[in-house]
This record gives C-alpha cells, structure tokens and sequence, in this order.
C-alpha cells in the first residue's frame, strides 16, 4: 500500500507545541506540588525525546544507548548536588568504603559551575569520541543501534561496579541544597520546573531552526539515501557526529534538571531498558516531527502513572496493549492521527472493490505525482 | 515511499545554496513564510498560558504555584504530610514492586502485610479505626518507588507506608520520607550503616544476620572463607563488612567474586571456588543468579558436604524457585523460618495458607513485612495517635509476639531486636534450624559494637 502523507505543515506543528508548551506553563497554577513535580520530571524526558528526534527521526541513527548521555548529565549534576549536602565532609558510601578523603576528581563537582558545565561536556566529549569512531568507519544502521545498547549495558555496569566512587546500585541521592536554595522548599521546585519548562522549549526552539535550515536537509538527506549526500561531496560523518553530539548534550542537560528534581540516579536508570524506552517515546509520538516526541513523551509517561495508580496489579498488560495499538495502526505515531480518518476511508473503499489485492488506480497516482515532484525538485 | 523523499531531501542538499523559503518539501519538513509562523506561536502560547493560569489561580488553593507564593516568605521545609483520619478509618500506604524484576519477591511481602491489615480491622482496627489500604506499585524502578512514595504521602495522606525491598529504592524514597515527614516501614535485612528518623528498619541489621553466621560458620567449618556476591550495594557492603571481621578474628577470604544482576554462567566461578578450596562459600547472589549458581554446583559433583555455603538472601520462596534438590544440606541465615515453632507462627503460617494457598510458603522478609504492620499498629495504640512524631516518640520499647519470636522496637536507631538463626535446607524445601541465638539480639546497624568496624561507620 502506498500512502501518500498528506503534508502537515510545519505550522500546525508549531501551534501544537505552543499549546502544549502553554499547557505545561499553567500547569503548576493547576496542580497540586505532587502533579507538578511528576510533569517536570516528564519533561525532562521529552527533552531526551527531541535530541533522540534529531538523530533518529531526522538523520536516521537509531541510538538505543542515550541513557549513557542521559546518565553522565545526571550523575555530573549529583555529583555536585551530593557535595552541596555533604557539606565540606565526604559522602556517605565512601564512609563505608573506607574513604577518609574525596577523590581527586570528585572535589572540582563542589564548584556548581564547574559541574554544570561538565553537565554539557562529558556527554559532548564521550559521544564526539564514540561518534568519530563508529561515523568515520561508516558503521551505521543496525550495527549502530547494537554498538550503542552496548555502551548503555557498560555504563551501567561501570557504574554499579565502582561502588566507592558512584554509590553502585543505591545510585546518588539524599540531596538538601541547590546553589544554596533548599532543593524541598515549593519556591525552589516551582522555580526548577519553569527552568526546566524553558530549557524545553529552547531545545524544541533550536532543533526546529536546524531542521529548517539547510543543515537540516542535509540530515535528512543522510537519513534517506546516505550515499547520494556523500556521492555529492559531502563528509556525512561530520554532519552525523555533530547532531549526535548536540543530541548528547541535550540528553545530559536533560539528565541535570530531572536528577535535580526527583532526588535520585541510580545506574537503573541509565542502563538499557530506559534507553530503549526513550526511543519508545519517540515512536508513540511520531518520528521527523519535534512535537510528536515532545507528545510521546508525555502521553507515554503519564498514561503509564494514571495506568499504574489506577491498576497496581493490571497496568502492565494496559501498556503492552497500547504499544501493540500504536505499532500496528499507527506506525507514524500519535501525530498519525489526523490521517486516521482517511486511512479508514481508503480501507473502506478498498473493501468495497472486493478483494482489494490490487492497486487501485487512485492509490497509485500520488506516489507516481510524488516521484513527479522529485524529479521537478531536481530539474529546477 | 523511501524513494520519493530521497529525490526530494538530495534534491534539496545539491541546489545548494536555495534559501529555506524557496526550497522544495523534503521529507516531512515543509517551511513556510516565517513570521506568521511564529506570530502563530507566540499568540497561541500566550493565550493558553494567560488563560489557564488565570482559571487556576482563581479555582484552586491548593495548586503548586500558589503553595511556593505562599511559601515565599515562610520557612522552607514548611510542606509536612497530614495523616487522612476520619472517625471511623485511617489509611496506610502498600508500596512494593508489583511488577519487573522484584515482583516475584516483593507480591508476597505485600500480601503478608494485607493479611495483617485484615486480622487488625476484624480485631477491631488501630485506635478504633478500621484501616484502608492504599496499594501502589514500585515497578522494581527507583525514581517511581519515589515518585508513589511522595503521591501515598502528599496525595493520599497516609499514616505510614509499608514497602521497599532493595536498598535501592529505599534510598531512593528516604530523602521523600524525610522532606514531608512520613513514616515507612521496611521489611527487608539489609547491609546496615543507615539510621532515618522516618524509616523503622524490621529486617535484620547486619549484626543480627551477616557477622554472627560467619563466626558460626567458621567455626564449624573452618576459617577459609570465598566470598560470593551479586554486583551490588547489599553484597559489596556485607563484604566489606566480613573482611574486616576476617581480618580480626584471624578468618582468612581466598576468594571474592562479584557477578552482574541476572548472571547465569557459573562455571568460571565455580572452578575459581574450587582451585581456592574454601572451608565454606559465603553467597550473598541475588535472585535468578542462585538457580544458576546452585544447579551448576550441583552438576559439578559439588554437594553441600564437599563445599558448604551459607546464603543470606535465599529463603524457603527462593529455595522453592530453585528446587530443593539443589539446596539440600546448605546453610542460610535469617531470623524466621517457616519451621520456627511459636504458638503465633502456627497460627501466621496457617492463616497465610488458609488465604493465598497452600503450596504458598512464608519466609523472613515475608514474616517481617506481616509484624511491620503489627508493630506500627501497637505504636499507634501507645501512642494514643497516627501523629507521626508521637508514633516515634512512643515506638521505642513497642513489642509484639511475633512468628519469630519477641520482637522489641529499639527506640534509638529504629531497628528491631531479633533472634538470629542458622537453618540448614532439608529435601522438602524447607528450612530446619540449626542453632538459634539464646535472645533476640540488640540492633546495631553501624556495628559500633565491634572494636573491628570502627573504620566502616
């Protein structure tokens, strides 16, 4: 079946975000604390969601180990958070592990501005050199998405092993001040939620300036026909290690502002099954499209909350069923929806013809149309 | 499909230099005349926001943002959970992993705790109260053990919280429990070193499980010791624990081998306990890992009488996981078996069954999940109220005759007194007793009362 997607155009996507973004914004008027802290928390996910968009919807690198990035922002920003309440002491599991004294490259995370910026640096640097080795030996595709669930298994790994500098398996947490506000005060996490509301809507900001740039096609070149782009003199490698890198550094901010708010990171939480979840959120909302990931990540996290407050027992079942709804009939996710209607009717018709084995004329004209466009495209 | 957004996005990249506006669609990405674009946005954005927030301020109190306005000027910290009492019910929260991973542990822990509940409302409830049960799932993930933690406390205003099982999630929801001042009541032995004013610990420390099986086993056994863990906190910190035990008792480690969560292949292991030639293996692998471990053991030719081991995280549900077989002749140590005879384990095991089956097991974590309940409940009634701080002020020195035995509160770390007992697995998959502590031991989690530990704490 050939199915030519009606153009939606990049306006009503934008309309979409800014009543989403307008919603998240009255949302602490709306809400109890509790609620609010849960959407903050979402966001943050939503914020991994649009870097995993960049590459994965758009240039089409599947990476199914952004939890690393995510996790290494995280673990930066604990790291200081974790100082901050020890104040001038050492942190607690090093006690046990017979630390008298911080490690060395543990004491410059005391200085908040040192760990922000290591917050964006670490997964920058980290993907750069993942990057230029996988991107410059042309190892794409599936052996990427493998490669790079592999780092997710090892930094969990890493993590869990090196008990007396990361805490193992009880992760970081138990932290009291951040930049000396009291990171329980309602001021302070009120005040987290509109950084982190901001920081969303830049990222969302950026990314939808670089995809309408020429850059921008480019990645989307590279994502349908990779050889063309180089056959036409471009090196894609460069153009695939810097919307990886960007999308890193968008995932390790992410993981700065969601530690700062839940309180917690563990190696759990940046190890293969939450990887791959992020790539989940994208595809529930729709790939190439921003907000769809934006969407995904949102609607996936709160109907799993609401599922699993309502049903402790059953929500499990609930999820599965709904991700085998959307795989099945919505293969564009969430932003598939408007064209629903029209899929139903073209079934509809299809049915009636009887058998609907064969195409019929009217399927095949818009592809024909569409090739027609392209090659317009060229010729112009 | 694939084709035609091929010849459009190349399309685009080999024009070159074309500005936005003039280039052709590619792929999904159609630009259009900026401004009105973003004119769109803003004007959406601003109306949204201005108009949902002004419906909001106006139709509620209690919203996040009108709590940090007012919480401007007043002390931080101000937010403090409120126990949901009425007349006739109080609630509690259930939090336990009901899916991933822990669930296989953690349902049975929750089911012990609702029959508890259940026997206290048909005696007549807690300060004439009939107790409702709030149930939430962890979801074997920490930030949600967190994020249900702050709803039971914030949303459902509980009197306390009966959950946790790995240490991991229960630091993960400490921090939760001490901002609004909530009371939760684990039920699991743990690697100790920790002492919350809102945590009571009903699970061994590791004085009451870890340091008095070692000291038996060696000296039964011999002091040669291969220290076997899954590659976590509980495991990593036992050890810690047992090293410096060994090293003043004069008890000598031969080996120590971590393996990742979930690890099934044995062999290396195995082959590294045998060139080592342990007196006995001291196994603190979690879970799935010791039906591996155990069945590779046994295929090697290595039985209980060649190598003995002594296992602190397999009780009689994991033993029926593995298969009795396996097991048989090893050594475990906790403070409760199925087996221990009490006039009240009679009436706990029989009432268990009765309710969820007979095939159904009880063990440690189980027992201590069923007196949490029973504990709190008997603080309440000292206490004369489900105020937090008076439940504390007044649990020290609460007891309650537990299937274990007399279980005391001990006030001033918020552990328990408990028996401590070495079993050893029998061909039905229970657990028979092989020594017992002649009282039930004192709580220190920080191990101050040993001269050895002084560097750990």
């Amino acid at each position: 079946m050939t199915l030519i997607q009606p153009a939606r155009t990049q306006r009503n996507r934008l309309v979409l975000a800014a009543v989403i973004f307008a919603a998240l914004a009255a949302a602490p008027a709306l809400l109890p604390m509790f609620r609010t802290t849960l959407i903050a928390r979402f966001m943050c996910y939503a914020i991994v969601a649009v870097g995993l968009d960049m590459i994965w919807g758009y240039t089409g690198i599947m990476s199914l180990g952004h939890g690393v990035y995510f996790g290494l922002g995280a673990y930066c920003m604990a790291m200081y958070l974790k100082l901050a309440a020890a104040d001038g002491g050492i942190p607690d599991f090093m006690q046990w592990s017979g630390f008298d004294a911080l490690p060395a490259w543990w004491a410059p995370f005391a200085n908040p501005a040192f760990a922000f910026a290591m917050v964006v640096l670490v997964p920058v640097a980290v993907s750069v050199v993942i990057g230029l080795l996988t991107f410059l030996h042309n190892i794409k595709g599936v052996y990427f998405s493998i490669l790079s669930q592999a780092l997710a298994l090892i930094m969990s790994v890493l993590l869990v092993g090196s008990q007396q500098y990361t805490g193992g398996s009880n992760g970081l947490t138990d932290f009291d001040t951040i930049l000396g506000a009291s990171l329980s005060s309602p001021v302070t996490e009120v005040a987290l939620y509109y950084v982190t509301l901001a920081v969303l809507v830049g990222v969302f900001a950026l990314c939808f300036f670089l995809v309408n740039r020429r850059i921008g096609k480019i990645f989307m070149a590279i994502r349908d026909s990779e050889n063309r782009v180089r056959f036409t003199g471009y090196n894609t490698a460069v153009f695939k290690v810097f919307i990886y890198a960007l999308s890193a550094a968008v995932a390790g901010v992410a993981g700065a502002l969601y530690v700062s708010q839940v309180g917690i990171i563990t190696p759990s939480d940046v190890g293969v099954s939450p990887s791959v979840q992020m790539i989940v959120w994208v595809a529930i909302g729709g790939r190439g499209t921003l907000v769809g990931a934006i969407l995904g990540a949102l609607i996936a996290n709160g109907v799993e909350t609401a599922a699993s407050e309502s049903f402790p027992d059953l929500w499990n079942y609930l999820l599965g069923l709904v991700c085998i709804v959307v795989v099945l009939f919505l293969p564009g996710g969430l932003m598939d929806l408007p064209r629903v209607p029209a899929r139903i009717r073209a079934w509809l018709n299809r049915s009636r013809l009887g058998g609907g084995a064969r195409l019929s004329p009217g399927d095949r004209a818009p592809a024909s149309s569409a090739t027609l466009s392209g090659k317009e495209a060229r010729d112009a | 499909m694939a084709i035609r957004a091929t010849n459009a996005a190349t399309a685009a990249v080999e024009r070159g230099g074309g500005s936005d506006a003039a280039a052709p669609e590619a792929g999904n990405a159609r630009p259009r005349a900026a401004a009105p674009t973003r004119r769109a946005f803003v004007k959406a954005a601003v109306a949204g926001t201005l108009g949902a927030a002004a419906l909001g301020l106006s139709g509620c109190a209690q919203s996040a943002l009108a709590e940090a306005l007012a919480g401007a000027g007043a002390d931080e910290g101000a937010a403090q959970a409120s126990a949901d009492v009425t007349d006739t019910t109080v609630k509690v929260g259930i939090m336990h992993s009901l899916s991933g991973t822990m669930a296989m542990s953690e349902t049975s822990v929750r089911d012990a705790e609702l029959l508890a509940i259940d026997e206290i409302n048909a005696a007549g409830g807690v300060l004439g109260r009939q107790i409702e049960s709030v149930v939430e799932d962890g979801a074997s993930d920490n930030a949600t053990f967190a994020e249900k933690a702050q709803k039971l406390l914030m949303s459902d205003h509980v009197a306390a919280v009966f959950g946790c099982w790995t240490s991991a999630s229960r630091k993960a929801v400490l921090p939760v429990f001490e901002q609004y001042n909530g009371l939760l009541w684990y039920p699991v032995q743990y690697e100790g070193m920790e002492s919350s004013q809102n945590i009571f610990y009903v699970g061994a420390a590791p004085n009451q499980q870890i340091v008095p099986a070692v000291d038996y086993l060696a000296e039964h056994y011999g002091p040669r010791i291969f220290l076997l863990g899954s590659d976590y906190v509980f495991p990593r910190t036992a050890n810690t624990v047992i090293k410096a035990q060994a090293a003043a008792q004069g008890y000598e480690i031969v080996g120590e081998e971590y393996t990742p969560m979930g690890h099934t292949d044995y062999a290396t292991v195995i082959n590294k306990i045998r060139a080592a030639s342990p007196d006995f293996v001291f196994n603190t692998l979690n879970g799935d890992s010791n039906v591996s471990f155990f069945k590779q053991l046994r295929d090697s030719g290595i039985t209980a009488d060649d190598c003995m081991t002594c296992s602190v995280s397999v009780a009689e549900e994991e033993v029926a996981g593995i298969g009795a077989s396996y097991l048989e002749g090893h050594m475990t140590s906790w403070n409760y078996y199925e087996t221990t005879s009490t006039a009240e384990n009679d009436a706990f095991v029989a009432a268990y069954k009765e309710r969820y089956g007979a095939d159904r097991v009880t063990d440690d974590p189980i027992e201590a999940g069923y007196c949490a309940v029973h504990l709190w409940a008997a603080a309440c009634e000292k206490a004369g109220s489900f105020d937090v701080d008076a439940v504390r002020a007044a649990a020290g020195g609460v007891t309650f005759r537990a299937p274990e035995g007399l279980m005391t509160i001990d006030g001033d770390n918020q552990h328990m007194y408990k028996t401590i007992r070495i079993g050893r697995v029998n061909a039905d998959g229970l657990i028979d007793e092989v020594w017992a502590s002649d009282e039930p031991l004192k709580p220190d989690p920080y191990l101050d009362g040993y001269a050895w530990a002084a560097d750990l704490s």
